[in-house]
């Protein structure tokens, strides 16, 4: 882990000062398309800035002299600020739940091209300005991570992109209009214009991928050894959100149960959407549950974990912020504090309840289930009294329109899906473990 | 003395296997994509709006070259690698530093991740246009169904270098199934499957022998794993494709505004 500072930025150097130039190109394409097309020349004239300014920062990162590479740098109060704030166990799920929250909310100002495009370049000249850092930079350009990079943007331009169209036909319908998607019902013919499209599509992509295999080399460790374990150990990408959910589900929950039925919710989302409309065209106000509950789901709890999963966890899957150095030694307090101690010792202040020496065994599974009795009681309550409560509340109209099946499927759904936040909140605020812990028979929850 | 194409296009070879003139005018446009099999998976027309790039994103078309590229490029490193702990990585390693073509190991790999990718915006795409409701409920089933299948593609694939990274992932992921409900050594209820005083569920017999084929990942694990990516997953994952495009053009064709 211990880079020579200097060598480091040397061999970032080549890579940060084209990254620049690209930058410099894209906002020069931008001002072009804007002046031309558009015929806005005030704002072609801010991105043509823009690109000088990109343009400007190149030769310093050419340079990789520590000095100039510290200009093109996050200040490191910054960075510290930074890695403190991180370091907050609920900042990272918080912050990027209201960030979420604020695109939603503000969707209308967000789906502008030069509100999006503004964006996209402070996130990208944030990363320049990041990758300087040593830490930072080990962790995105590890060649299995640069997918997700590469997920991170894509997943932004497509929630842009489909937002976009969903504000725009939202309006319309507004007025009485219809979706853009309908105006043109003209049908045209496969051969040419849908197979030369497809054709396009797989040079580009050919060319794409073998780009990508010449700059990027597949990873390939040491030779596998099953008694040098690496800390940390960690999952292919793709299930470090259900890794991350480890911290606060035992395996059979987190790693078996609520991977089943995040598959099941997916197969049951088509019977149980009973909502006719927005068949076919981007729409938000038409299906504000739907869309809602799937962000909720999609972004925040798998993707966002992913993200957390891979460049945030460090060894003994502890938080590192992203610009902190992986330290194998760091330790965390782990004071957590089951629902059962909670209600006896702390709140009753007496001993849990145990079996008598020389109990039998229904006696003692009688011991477990009394002294478990708090959490168990919760649990039940949970399940079996929120979709009762939901269809008389909030969901009144749902329930009556949906059936009890279908409900039910819903609301059960839904109630194990809000299990993981929940039990983060839990863990945040009140250092809770397990609402019920039977170690003698696996089953913690 | 003619053209060079037109004697070809007017050779009993080239009239044997293409069945009509070249698809310069309406009728020939038509009659090719019925004639062709590679084409005929496709519509002779297509609402115009349905097709154009910033509705559908063209995800699904990717994800389904991509698996394309995968299988090409997988069948060539077939030829090469060899699933034993004597040779698997040493056939890696000889495929990064001397073999000829050894970047189709990769273009395997980040084919493979971009195809985890582009099936998850490909399903992003048909949520946000709703285009999984009627009557394409049991389409997007399927297509969940495939989404497993590229997870578990990816996931057995990621075993075979036979490096760190490789055991110690696999290692990680297949240690949730021994936590399985019932079917796991470690999981809950577990305990209860005895038969006369014997567990019927022990660290060789639970959900993670079966998919290992061994109490850790080992010689039996690569074995398993090799003949789950190389064929029992790509058979599987072949006939929900043809399932999934059956199903889109019998339900009404690809996603447009209803």
């Amino acid at each position: 882990m211990h880079v020579n500072e200097a060598e480091f930025l040397q061999g970032i150097s080549g890579f940060l000062g084209s990254y620049y130039v690209t930058l410099a190109v894209l906002n020069g394409i931008a001002a072009l398309y804007v002046w031309e097309r558009l015929e806005k020349s005030r704002l072609a004239l801010v991105w043509l800035a823009l690109a000088v300014f990109f343009l400007a920062l190149s030769p310093l990162a050419f340079s990789g002299d520590s000095r100039m590479m510290g200009i093109i740098s996050v200040p490191g109060s910054i960075r510290n600020l930074v890695n403190v704030v991180m370091g907050i166990p609920w900042a990272y799920s918080t912050g990027t739940l209201v960030f979420l929250s604020l695109l939603y909310f503000f969707r209308k100002f967000f789906v502008k091209p030069v509100v999006a495009w503004s964006g996209l370049n402070a996130a990208l000249l944030l990363m320049g300005l990041s990758i300087t850092n040593p830490s930072f930079a080990t962790i995105v350009t590890k060649p299995d991570n640069v997918p997700i990079v590469g997920l991170v943007f894509l997943l932004g331009f497509f929630t842009w992109l489909g937002a976009n169209k969903a504000v725009t036909n939202d309006q319309r319908m507004k007025q009485g209009l219809e979706p853009t998607e309908k105006m043109n019902s003209e049908k045209i013919l496969v051969w040419p214009d849908l197979v030369y499209t497809e054709l396009i599509c797989m040079i580009a992509l050919t060319a794409l991928l073998l780009v990508w295999g010449i700059l990027l080399q597949a990873p390939l460790e040491e030779p596998a050894s099953s008694v040098k374990t690496p800390n940390p150990s960690k999952a292919p990408w793709y299930f470090l959100g259900l890794q991350e959910m480890l911290v606060y589900y035992d395996p059979w929950m987190a790693g078996v149960v609520l991977p089943s039925l995040i598959i099941f919710g997916l197969m049951a989302i088509p019977f149980i959407d009973f909502n006719k409309q927005g068949n076919g065209y981007y729409t938000i106000e038409q299906r504000k549950f739907a869309y809602l509950t799937f962000q909720f789901g999609f972004l925040v709890l798998w993707v966002t974990l992913i993200v957390l999963g891979t460049f945030l966890r460090g060894p003994n899957w502890n938080f590192f912020g992203p610009y902190e150095i992986w330290d194998p030694h760091k330790v965390e307090a782990l004071n957590n504090i089951d629902l059962s101690e909670y209600f006896w010792v702390i709140g009753l202040e007496r001993a849990l309840p145990s079996a008598p020496a020389g109990a039998g065994a229904i006696e003692q599974i009688g011991y477990i289930i009394l002294r478990e009795l708090p959490g168990i009681l919760l649990l039940a309550g949970y399940l079996l009294v929120m979709p009762p409560l939901m269809a008389m509340t909030v969901f009144r109209k749902f329930f009556f329109r949906m059936g009890f099946l279908r409900f039910m499927l819903l609301a059960n759904l839904l109630l194990f899906m809000m299990l993981l936040p929940i039990k983060m909140v839990l863990r945040w605020t009140v250092n809770l473990k397990y609402i019920i812990h039977i170690d003698e028979y696996f089953l913690n929850f | 003395m003619p053209p060079l194409g037109e004697v070809i296009r007017n050779s009993q070879i080239w009239k044997s296997i293409f069945r009509h003139p070249m698809p310069t005018d309406r009728r020939n446009r038509i009659v090719v994509m019925l004639t062709n099999f590679f084409l005929h998976l496709h519509p002779v027309s297509v609402k115009k709006q349905g097709i154009a790039l910033s509705f559908t994103w063209c995800m699904g078309g990717v994800t389904f070259f991509l698996f394309l590229v995968e299988t090409i490029t997988g069948v060539l490193l077939m030829f090469y690698y060899r699933p034993t702990i004597e040779w698997a990585y040493n056939d890696i390693l000889a495929l990064r530093d001397v073999m000829s073509l050894g970047i189709m190991r990769e273009i395997h790999r980040w084919g493979a991740h971009a195809m985890v990718i582009t099936v998850w915006l490909h399903m992003y795409r048909v949520f946000l246009t709703g285009s999984y409701k009627p009557p394409r409920e049991f389409n997007w089933v399927v297509g969940v169904i495939l989404l497993l299948l590229t997870l578990l593609l990816s996931f057995t694939g990621y075993l075979l270098p036979w490096d760190q990274l490789a055991i110690w992932a696999i290692t990680v992921g297949s240690n949730m199934a021994r936590a399985t409900p019932f079917l796991g050594h470690e999981g809950p209820g577990a305990a209860i499957l005895t038969v006369g005083g014997i567990d019927m569920i022990t660290d060789a017999s639970d959900a993670r022998f079966g998919l290992l084929g061994a109490r850790f990942v080992g010689e039996e694990t690569l074995n398993r794993f090799y003949v789950l990516h190389c064929i029992a997953l790509p058979l599987a994952a072949a006939l929900l494709l043809a399932i999934h495009f059956w199903r889109v053009r019998k339900d009404g064709g690809i996603s447009a505004a209803m």
